[in-house]
């Protein structure tokens, strides 16, 4: 069998594991969709009277979808990875005349199906039970799809390189602690302009700022682009980031990836 | 024929501590050779080396004429490899995770016959979690085999079975063998080696220390034999070169059985015991990387 049609069947592997590991479907599928649920109701009331159509789910949408690239690429990857090390999948794969490229196939494949139908689940979940009005222009579909493919590719290929940094059994505080702060000052959680200056460098060098900035200049009114830090989206350096984080992580993810846990080969 | 496995002067040292010390072996084609030794011996170093997971100092390896360290990818279409310990299972089946293995193969066995020579019918489209040790273990057997390799790796495979499981996991290896497959085996276990083996080699602090048919080895064929009985309520024991005549000689001194007649010769266990007894001291570190 090819390369291709291999990676095609890591894929098949690798949903039917992730749909079956309910923590995993809980935490990196569900949670954005929960959270954006009941920001949604939770803070309805605050944006009563805002105008030009907001709402508490059209403000907090973005910020959803981004943790959502967040969640789905890197930290599935970092705890997935860590794990197969750990547990010996690697090695065992690694016996197999499988490539090595059918492996990393198969982890894009499960990346881009679970985050393309979190995606569709979040945007259907904001139009019809809260009634976020959609971008209308293609140029905002388009930016969507360039920082969603960038946000998810720089995500899963930083997620594998950051999985070599401990073992699997501390993986999960060493992966999921760094976000939640990164999800607090790049605007997911928190209005970005509520964030002091200082902590809003400190995120701008992480792509999980940028992620959320591009999120926000493709659902929000181009009113809003002057809170941001420049004072408008920067769509074209969103982009620029997105992608330099990207060849990073690659570059990172092919240099430092190991199939054999520390201490054994 | 050209032997399935060539090794000559295999060095492999991790700082001061010389894991591998200088080792030859061949293993011909066909043939179950079992690897005995104490922990830290050198045994999943060596094994390591000719899977092609580690590399070594010095010396030649060839594994069906291939030098592991610089192997294509398809050499590994011709092995197999039962590790040590492998998780990471839990959430398929075992036709779901043998399927996929399989796929990986240019001529891979079919997937029922796999299923059923490791005697995994009724568990095939039960989660792999819910599996016993045993089960789990032929488990690993399968995924091993499903590709038909012409060299199969086994690293302990019985450790922690039950007898009745270990009596059913030997007779699965010999049919393999049967097959033809050459199988390479390490294990702890004497009287596995002696079910399973053609030879047996015996390492201790990275040499080789005996290499011989289980039931020769370390000349205990020709060793002397114990004969022993219960005379007046007290155990008695020969030694003796001759044991049929002191059997005969003792058998005169009573009227009709014997009692308590034993005639034994030194086992495995015995011979594997006074052959690495020398080396215990230097075999107590475990392989560090």
């Amino acid at each position: 069998m090819n390369t291709l049609a291999l990676g095609l069947d890591r894929t098949k592997i690798e949903l039917t594991m992730y749909s079956r590991e309910k923590e995993a479907v809980f935490f990196s599928f569900l949670f954005p969709i929960l959270l954006l649920t009941l920001f949604s109701v939770i803070f309805s009331s605050q944006f009563e009277g805002a105008g030009g159509g907001m709402t508490a789910a059209r403000f907090f949408l973005p910020g959803m979808v981004a943790a959502g690239v967040l969640l789905t690429s890197f930290q599935t990857m970092a705890l997935s990875v860590a794990s197969e090390r750990d547990d010996g999948s690697l090695k065992r794969l690694r016996a197999t005349p499988m490539p090595p490229a059918a492996y990393f196939l198969g982890k894009v494949g499960l990346v881009a199906v679970t985050s393309v139908v979190q995606l569709a689940v979040l945007l259907l979940v904001a139009r019809f039970a809260f009634d976020v009005e959609l971008p209308s222009s293609a140029d905002r579909w388009a930016l969507l799809a360039g920082v969603f493919t960038l946000g998810l590719f720089g995500g899963t290929v930083l997620g594998i390189a950051y999985s070599s940094l401990s073992s699997a059994r501390s993986i999960g505080a060493v992966v999921i602690g760094p976000q939640l702060v990164l999800q607090f000052i790049s605007g997911v959680y928190i209005a970005f302009g509520d964030v002091p200056s200082w902590l809003q460098h400190v995120a701008a060098i992480f792509p999980l700022k940028w992620i959320a900035q591009g999120m926000r200049a493709v659902f929000l009114p181009d009113a809003l682009a002057q809170a941001e830090m420049a004072g408008s989206w920067e769509q074209g350096r969103t982009l620029l980031v997105l992608a330099a984080w990207a060849a990073v992580g690659l570059v990172l993810c092919v240099t430092t990836f190991r199939w054999f846990k520390r201490g054994t080969v | 024929m050209t032997p399935a496995i060539r090794i000559r002067g295999l060095h492999k040292s991790y700082g001061a501590h010389r894991a591998v010390d200088g080792l030859d072996l061949d293993v011909a084609s066909g043939e179950v050779f079992a690897l005995l030794g104490p922990n830290g011996a050198g045994k999943t170093t060596t094994v390591e080396i000719l899977e092609g997971f580690r590399d070594r100092d010095t010396g030649e390896v060839v594994v069906l004429g291939t030098d592991p360290h610089h192997a294509p990818r398809s050499w590994r279409d011709r092995i197999g490899i039962v590790l040590q310990s492998s998780g990471g299972l839990d959430l398929l089946t075992p036709r779901e995770a043998l399927r996929s293995t399989a796929r990986c193969y240019r001529e891979p066995r079919d997937l029922d016959e796999v299923i059923a020579v490791t005697g995994l019918a009724e568990k095939a489209d039960a989660r792999i979690a819910g599996l016993s040790g045993g089960q789990r273990r032929r488990l690993d057997v399968a995924l091993g085999i499903v590709g038909r390799p012409e060299l199969l790796f086994l690293d302990e495979p019985t450790t922690g079975f039950d007898p009745q499981a270990r009596r059913d996991f030997w007779s699965l290896i010999r049919d393999l063998a049967g097959d033809g497959t050459t199988i390479l085996l390490t294990t702890h276990y004497l009287d596995e080696a002696e079910h399973l083996a053609d030879r047996v080699g015996v390492i201790a602090a990275g040499r080789l220390l005996a290499l011989d048919t289980p039931a020769a080895l370390g000349g205990r064929q020709s060793q002397e034999a114990t004969v022993s009985w219960e005379e007046d309520g007290v155990r008695r024991s020969v030694r003796t070169a001759e044991p049929t005549a002191e059997v005969a000689r003792v058998a005169a001194r009573f009227p009709g059985e014997v009692p308590e007649l034993t005639v034994t010769r030194p086992s495995l266990e015995d011979t594997y015991l006074s052959l690495i007894a020398p080396h215990e001291h230097t075999a107590t570190t475990e392989v560090p990387a």
